[in-house]
């Protein structure tokens, strides 16, 4: 264990000692002065708090905006994060090319929010090809200026110049992930690099913390004034990120974030190209990660509807054994999963033959960066006219994502006629009984069992 | 700081403009303050018990009401909240207060705090106040004419109910309080405040010592909507005791889930109406029972219903109408200010009238709004002539034109045809909102102008500055007036001994007080000025100009900086005040008569929107303004004023919703939880346009207050949504609960397809309860 670690602030390296594990990235930054990070939130939600890390990338590295109010401290060790403050000259005529257009276009009132706007213009600034501003921004709130100055500050951004130093910077390598045991306050952290020390770490430490991306653990950590005296952190080990295109699967590593899910599967699996664009920001996307949402088990999580419809399969893995069981039998009640606390999530795997017609329906308040109220994933293998297979799976409609497998049983052999969608729907209304929420009803929540399927039937057999 | 809107935003986008916290995190003495949170909405407190908590890492000081050296409740009208309450009356209200030296430990510690509680019964809606018959105030009423009269001769007659929801302000930077001791004993408040002088009066008496010992800085806020014209108050007084108790400077700032389970929000307002109208639609008679949940103190809600009873007309002549309310008291936190004050519960509400008028005679509701427009010449329910009241018949036919209605009507029409799972809809609305405070003592400003013999200045006023641009506006009228480059003008951030006993920055008014009070300051110092530069220029008075810095006449010029260094070697003071009090504007409460406002705001909108018949799902598509903002002093900012407040109305109509549970808790209690507009609900097309030719000879350079009035014009979105629903049905009246979030809407559509050509049968009554 050691009490000390080092990380590159804005080009210059950092030496952390003594400091608490639990402290947030955000914290820390603020702690040092550099208050041009925000708290809004703490729950990722604003995006006052955005900064950016360097990542790998195929040509040299990246930027990524993140949320720095849920990276805890010791996650950056080794890495380079940049912060509003270090991303231009310092004089007023150095101002970043997205800082002059954000001026420049009104982009700010009261200003609290624009630190956050501009770090997350400044990383999508070096992308190619960029985002849409609006894909761009949806993980940054505003509620002064009604975005439309901002869309425009973005739309208008200039072409990086050859001299931009940012440029240079990225020509070169990302830092590599790095080993980390620390302790501080009587706390630990340990990031493992390979699997075999992750799994004995799990072993020696049955009730550590896991930390993948940390988009649901440290919102609870923030909300709740939760304290971890030892975590486990996963994002080092290269053989849980990594995406294999295998004979007739997918095999996605847990810890791939949705950011490189969407990247790499966006084109290959048409559900998950629909539904990872509605799953909260780019800022989380970035870190998020495929096997904290499996685990996290909420019953709205979005994952879980699209890969019960898809009939995927988990594999977990201990010191001793490794397993595979369907991601039916993975959730077995609310917030409740089959792992053992020995073991680690490792691997997703996803048939690789899609189905002929596939919807996922997300209903939420909000169009972009909101929980579901109700999910839907509606997949349907046909031939020659008559369904071959129908996989039914909704989120927000009972303690845990389930499959409706009577409904999709009910389907096969037939075609998509009315009647069928009226036994479709008989087979889910008496299937489940929603809860009442803060985000919807429970007689809401029914009557979508029944009008996504309609939806579905309206979109593929109108 | 120069305040030019370029060098404003230039701190912005490099982080170097400071809130409140980022001034206290740069002192390592302070301590942080973190709340012991109440667990019910209503119960006696017996004990509390801090010993674990006191002996905690790092913790200094648990505050309780023992701690309080004077006032012990305080309060912007009546002082009915308690600074540590025996009885709490919502739940989250803080019930004492931990001081340590972080902010992780003060909240760990806080947990600690063993509070023990008598829990008592609770009141927790509006009709729950009714029926238990408690409210904060006595009702407040205005009549004109004849109503009962009317409604029993008007050849139709409607009736109806409407519960129009709260608003959380969700301005982006929470309270925040920082209070340290200055060199000679005086207590310095650094305060994320509307209220300077509030602010400052309330630390005084709660530390029992005179305001002369207090001095509070508003240096800028993070946004505050209405959020911090009384709220702030509470924090600073907390920060200012710990301050007084400890000998060290203390900060509380509220991360996001107290400010939003502490702090009230926009009022929720239920609605009884009875209209009485001819067979074109035009309004005969209008009786309104309106009854807010003012929470559970008064805060500003006299003054916020007394609003709405003003705006219960929008831009309609109704030659008989009645208005009633009264404020009723809940064990939720105290509702306050939000932009718009009262007016947009109560325009929602006549909106919602005009258009059932309309559904039920089967005329186009944009027909019907136009009809019922005030003309030139007719006086307000409350008596004060419509000055202008021609603009709005300009600024629809100009709107109606521009956005291509009649077009887009049909091409919807049409639309909506091919499409049966989908429908659009779309609604112009129109925006008449006075401009003055209600409470006509309010409506004065000072201003404290100061040349230094180099030609700068520095500019002190008493308005704040949250975002909304007023420093920028108020250096314009400053250069314009002194005759100066912006750059030699300095804007002062907002101090409670530049400038004392002012009013909050609040009511739109901002610019108009205080830019005519610093407007009155340059005019004075221009006056001295003019006659020593004549002398130097060897010309009249009158042939001097003075422009960007250079002074001119006779042919010749100077730089500004030489004429003020004659002025002060001839002995001139170089300093002025200016001073602003609203001429004309008086109101009797009693006789409900009277002119309580300087001039009204006019606007309206078009907006488009698309439904999705299966789950209620909807999203703007269009939205086009055409909005009165007199001779816009900054063209740009109030554009921004113009869109941001549109956008925020209309999330306060559509996704916004502050939802409590049965124990009285709020269940919307974070981002996560509670959703405002993000970029997604920015309307692809947003055209802005201000009304030509309408100089206001009532406020400073012929310019109008922008700040609340485009709130209201969200109320297009509301009304189009009604118009898409109204498309899955067989015609008729719509009623759409408020706010229209997906849910709301997806039960409006069931209803109009259930019945489809019935007359409102009230979504609202057949959604089912959740959550209450
Ligand atoms: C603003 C915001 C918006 C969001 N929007 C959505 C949304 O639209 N849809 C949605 O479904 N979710 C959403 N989420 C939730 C969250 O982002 C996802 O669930 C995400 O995929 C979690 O991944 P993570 O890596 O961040 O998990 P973490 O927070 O790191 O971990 C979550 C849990 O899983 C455990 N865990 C993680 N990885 C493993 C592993 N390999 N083996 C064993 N245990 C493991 C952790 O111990 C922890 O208990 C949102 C969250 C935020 C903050
Ligand atoms: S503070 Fe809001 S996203 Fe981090
Ligand atoms: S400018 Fe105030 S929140 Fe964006």
């Amino acid at each position: 264990m050691s009490a000390a670690f080092e990380f590159t602030l804005n080009g210059r390296p950092i030496a952390v000692a003594g400091v608490d594990p639990n402290t947030t990235l955000l914290a820390f930054l603020r702690a040092r002065g550099l208050t041009g990070t925000k708290e809004s939130c703490a729950e990722g939600e604003c995006g006052a708090c955005a900064v950016a890390v360097v990542v790998a990338h195929a040509r040299g590295s990246r930027f990524q905006a993140v949320n720095s109010c849920l990276v805890l401290l010791p996650e950056v060790a080794g890495g380079e994060v940049w912060t509003v403050e270090g991303v231009c000259g310092g004089a007023p005529e150095d101002l970043h090319p997205v800082q002059r257009s954000l001026a420049e276009h009104n982009g700010s009132q009261c200003g609290y929010c624009t630190p956050g706007f501009v770090m997350s213009l400044f990383a999508g600034y070096y992308d190619t090809p960029r985002s849409e501003p609006r894909a761009l921004l949806a993980g940054n709130l505003c509620r002064c200026t009604g975005y439309r100055p901002i869309c425009e500050a973005a739309a208008a951004l200039p072409a990086p110049t050859a001299g931009d130093v940012h440029v240079a910077r990225l020509q070169r390598a990302a830092p590599g992930p790095t080993a980390v045991e620390y302790g501080a306050g009587g706390a630990h952290f340990h990031r493992p690099t390979t699997l075999e020390q992750a799994l004995a770490l799990r072993a020696r430490h049955p009730d550590a913390t896991l930390l993948a991306g940390g988009t649901d653990l440290v919102v609870e950590h923030n909300q709740e004034g939760r304290r971890h005296e030892r975590v486990i952190a996963l994002s080092a080990v290269a053989a849980l990120r990594a995406i294999e295109d295998r004979a007739d699967e997918f095999v996605v590593g847990a810890t791939a974030t949705w950011h490189d899910v969407l990247q790499r599967l966006g084109d290959r699996v048409p559900m998950l190209a629909q539904m990872v664009p509605l799953f909260a920001s780019p800022l989380i996307r970035n870190r998020g990660t495929l096997g904290g949402n499996l685990t996290t088990a909420s019953p709205v999580g979005d994952a879980a509807p699209v890969l019960l419809a898809l009939d995927t399969n988990v594999e977990v893995a201990s010191a001793t054994a490794r397993r595979t069981l369907p991601l039916r039998e993975w959730f077995l009640g609310y917030r409740r999963t089959a792992l053992q606390p020995d073991e680690l999530l490792v691997a997703i795997r996803i048939p690789k033959v899609q189905p002929t017609a596939s919807r996922f329906y997300k209903v939420s308040k909000r169009e972009l960066d909101d929980i579901s109220s109700v999910s839907a994933a509606v997949a349907v293998w046909q031939h020659g006219g008559r369904v071959t297979q129908a996989r039914f799976a909704f989120g927000g409609v009972a303690a845990t994502p389930v499959l409706a497998s009577a409904a999709g049983a009910a389907l096969v052999g037939r075609s998509l006629d009315a009647a069928a969608l009226r036994d479709c729907q008989a087979a889910v209304r008496s299937a489940f009984t929603p809860i009442d929420d803060v985000r919807a009803s429970a007689a809401y929540r029914a009557a979508m069992l029944e009008s996504l399927l309609a939806k579905f039937w309206s979109e593929v057999a109108p | 700081m120069s305040a030019s809107g370029h060098e404003r935003a230039s701190r912005h986008v490099t982080g170097d403009a400071l809130y409140v916290h980022d001034l206290a995190v740069r002192d390592p003495a302070t301590l942080h303050a973190w709340p012991v949170q109440s667990v019910h909405a209503h119960a006696r407190v017996t004990a509390i018990d801090g010993g674990d908590a006191l002996r905690m890492p790092g913790v200094r000081a648990l505050l309780t009401a023992r701690d309080v050296p004077g006032a012990k409740t305080i309060g912007p009208v009546r002082h009915d909240e308690p600074l540590f309450p025996d009885e709490v009356c919502y739940h989250g209200q803080p019930v004492a207060w931990v001081l340590a030296d972080g902010e992780s430990q003060a909240r760990a510690a806080a947990a600690r705090v063993r509070v023990a509680y008598e829990v008592l019964p609770a009141v927790l809606s509006i009709q729950a106040a009714i029926a238990a018959d408690s409210f904060l105030t006595e009702p407040q009423a205005i009549v004109a004419g004849d109503p009962d009269a009317a409604l029993g001769a008007a050849s139709h007659r409607l009736a109806g109910e409407l519960h129009v929801g709260g608003q959380e302000h969700f301005y982006l930077e929470m309270q925040c309080a920082w209070v340290h001791r200055d060199a000679t004993g005086g207590f310095v408040v650094h305060s994320s405040t509307q209220h300077p002088a509030e602010t400052q009066a309330t630390v005084a008496h709660v530390l029992d010592v005179p305001a002369h010992r207090v001095v509070c800085e508003s240096l800028r806020m993070g946004g505050a909507f209405g959020g911090k014209e009384s709220q702030a108050n509470l924090f600073a007084a907390i920060a200012a005791l710990g301050c007084h108790v400890t000998g060290r400077p203390v900060v509380v700032r509220l991360d996001r889930r107290r400010d939003m389970t502490i702090t009230g929000k926009r009022h929720p307002f239920f609605a009884r109406y009875e209209v009485g109208f001819d067979g074109d639609g035009r309004l005969q008679a209008l009786v309104v029972e309106l009854c807010s949940d003012g929470g559970y103190s008064l805060d500003l809600s006299n003054a916020i219903l007394g609003r709405a009873l003003f705006h219960i007309d929008n831009c309609y002549r109704v030659p008989h109408l009645r208005v009633r309310g009264r404020v009723a008291r809940t064990h939720l936190p105290s509702n306050t200010a939000m932009r718009g004050f009262g007016g947009p519960q109560a325009m929602v509400v006549v909106e919602e009238v005009v258009d059932r008028v309309a559904r039920t005679l089967g005329l186009p509701p944009e027909v019907v709004r136009q009809r019922n427009f005030y003309r030139p010449g007719d006086r307000t329910h409350y008596g004060q002539q419509v000055r202008d009241a021609e603009r709005i018949d300009r600024i629809w036919r100009e709107l109606l034109a521009t956005s291509d209605y009649a077009s887009r009507r049909a091409a919807i029409d049409a639309w909506n045809t091919a499409h049966p799972h989908a429908k659009r809809g779309l609604a112009i609305t129109p925006v008449k909102f006075g401009i003055s405070f209600t409470t006509t003592a309010l409506n004065q400003a000072g201003a404290l102008v100061l040349v230094y013999r180099d030609g700068s200045v520095q500019v002190n006023h008493g308005g704040t500055e949250m975002g909304q641009g007023l420093h920028s506006k108020v250096l314009a009228i400053a250069v314009r007036t002194l005759g100066v480059a912006p750059q030699q003008v300095r804007m002062m951030p907002t101090r409670t001994d530049k400038v004392p006993n002012t009013s909050a920055t609040a009511a739109s008014s901002g610019s108009d007080l205080n830019g005519e009070a610093v407007r009155r300051a340059c005019d004075e110092l221009r006056g001295r000025l003019l006659p020593v530069a004549a002398a130097m220029l060897g010309c009249a008075d009158d042939e001097v100009g003075i422009t960007d810095g250079v002074v001119r006449g006779g042919g010749r010029e100077l730089p500004f900086a030489e004429v003020v260094e004659r002025a002060y070697q001839q002995r001139s003071p170089l300093f002025a005040t200016g001073y602003y009090a609203t001429p004309g504007i008086h109101f009797d409460a009693a006789a409900g008569r009277g002119e309580p406002f300087r001039y009204f705001a006019w606007g309206a909108a078009v907006a488009e929107v698309e439904v999705d018949g299966f789950t209620g799902a909807h999203r703007l598509r269009a939205v086009d303004i055409l909005h009165d903002v007199g001779d816009s002093l900054a063209p740009a900012i109030d554009r921004g004023q113009i869109e941001g407040g549109f956008l925020q109305g209309m999330g306060w109509l559509t996704c916004e919703q502050v939802v409590f549970g049965a124990d009285g808790a709020l269940r919307s209690r974070g981002a996560s939880t509670y959703k405002l507009p993000g970029v997604g609900e920015c309307p692809p097309r947003f055209v802005v346009n201000m009304l030509s030719r309408a100089t206001e000879p009532g406020a400073v350079f012929g310019s109008k207050a922008v700040g609340e009035p485009p709130l209201m014009l969200a109320i297009a979105v509301r009304e189009a949504l009604r118009d898409a629903v109204a498309a899955f049905g067989g015609g008729g009246p719509v009623a759409l609960a408020c706010p229209s979030v997906p849910e709301t809407v997806f039960w409006a559509i069931q209803a109009v397809r259930r019945a489809p050509a019935a007359t409102a049968a009230a979504a609202d009554d057949q959604r089912p309860r959740s959550c209450r």
